[in-house]
């Protein structure tokens, strides 16, 4: 049997290991997502051609629709991590919880304002209480509690722990946001892209945007590995090996 | 090209749209590297002065105190 799989993923959980690891790794994502991202949008921008109903103003989905996937996968991930946190108490799953959090409210709040700004134009309001959008508002609003209650306390692994309990709570709200539009009659539209079945665009609009897809989960390992990694330094600051990073790196560090 | 940059009538909320994506990530992708610098930097800080507090007479860093 394959039992290196379970020694790497055990040496990797250790600060140190996963320190290094990250920073590693991190350039090389974050390059692929811009290199991607660029990819994506020009051809979102510049290639596809116009909607035959909302002409231009359609490019916004380029954007729309993969800041509204990130922000639920990445509660996903947030969730999953913080049971792995609570349950056996590994406290790199619980500072990948945490760091988790403000990268999916980054995507919430680009979510909204983008969705906003495409419903101006197509819809005639900024704003609806539609259920899609309301829950998608409510996804924010648990995020920043999450952030906040993290930030709440002394002791910064009893807040990551009690935060965790809050993302698991918050939960109930990912099926929400993505049945939404099937549950109740919204005036946001349903799924256009369909794992099973065709979906419901051209082909020269959907490469786009699954390439966009891509882009941002590699923007979401850069981001996250970036905040675990300063989140390391302050909780392990008492250890040897942040102590020989501090004093060893000078101005680069 | 500059027809293809003006999007219809609708360059105004697209090229909006896409500014705020642009920077919402680019704080959210400076943020922590500030952070771990600064983390750094204040744990370098902290251990020169407990070691010049281990050893009395050697000469009092040129950081001042709060």
């Amino acid at each position: 049997m394959a039992n290196w799989v379970p020694l790497w993923l055990h040496r990797l959980s250790s600060p140190q290991t996963f320190y290094r690891f990250a920073g590693a790794v991190r350039p090389w994502a974050l390059g692929l997502a811009l290199v991607l991202g660029a990819v994506a949008l020009y051809g979102g921008l510049f290639l596809a051609p116009a909607d035959y109903q909302q002409g231009d103003a359609y490019r916004i989905i380029f954007i729309h629709v993969p800041s509204a996937w990130m922000s639920l996968f990445i509660y996903g991930v947030m969730t999953v991590s913080a049971f792995i946190g609570l349950v056996w108490r590994i406290k790199l799953a619980e500072t990948v919880a945490m760091e988790s959090a403000p990268i999916g409210a980054a995507f919430t709040l680009i979510t909204l304002v983008t969705g906003s700004l495409w419903g101006k134009p197509m819809w005639g309001t900024w704003w609806t209480w539609d259920a899609r959008l309301t829950s998608e508002l409510v996804l924010l609003f648990i995020y920043l509690g999450v952030i906040g209650l993290y930030h709440a306390f002394e002791d910064r692994r009893q807040g990551a722990r009690t935060a965790s309990f809050l993302a698991l709570i918050g939960a109930v709200n990912v099926p929400i946001v993505h049945f939404s539009v099937n549950w109740w009659n919204t005036l946001h539209q349903g799924a256009t892209i369909r794992l099973l079945g065709p979906s419901h665009m051209d082909s020269s609009m959907i490469w786009p945007l699954l390439l966009m897809m891509v882009a941002t989960k590699c923007y979401y390992v850069a981001s996250l590995f970036a905040r675990v990694r300063a989140d390391l330094i302050a909780a392990e600051s008492g250890k040897a090996w942040v102590r020989d990073l501090a004093l060893g790196t000078q101005e680069r560090a | 090209m500059s027809e293809s940059l003006a999007m219809g009538h609708y360059g105004f909320y697209v090229w909006t749209a896409f500014a705020v994506f642009f920077i919402v990530l680019l704080i959210d992708s400076l943020a922590p590297v500030a952070r771990r610098r600064r983390n750094l930097r204040d744990l370098r800080a902290r251990l020169v002065r407990q070691e010049n507090r281990r050893r009395p007479g050697t000469p009092p860093s040129n950081e001042s105190h709060p």
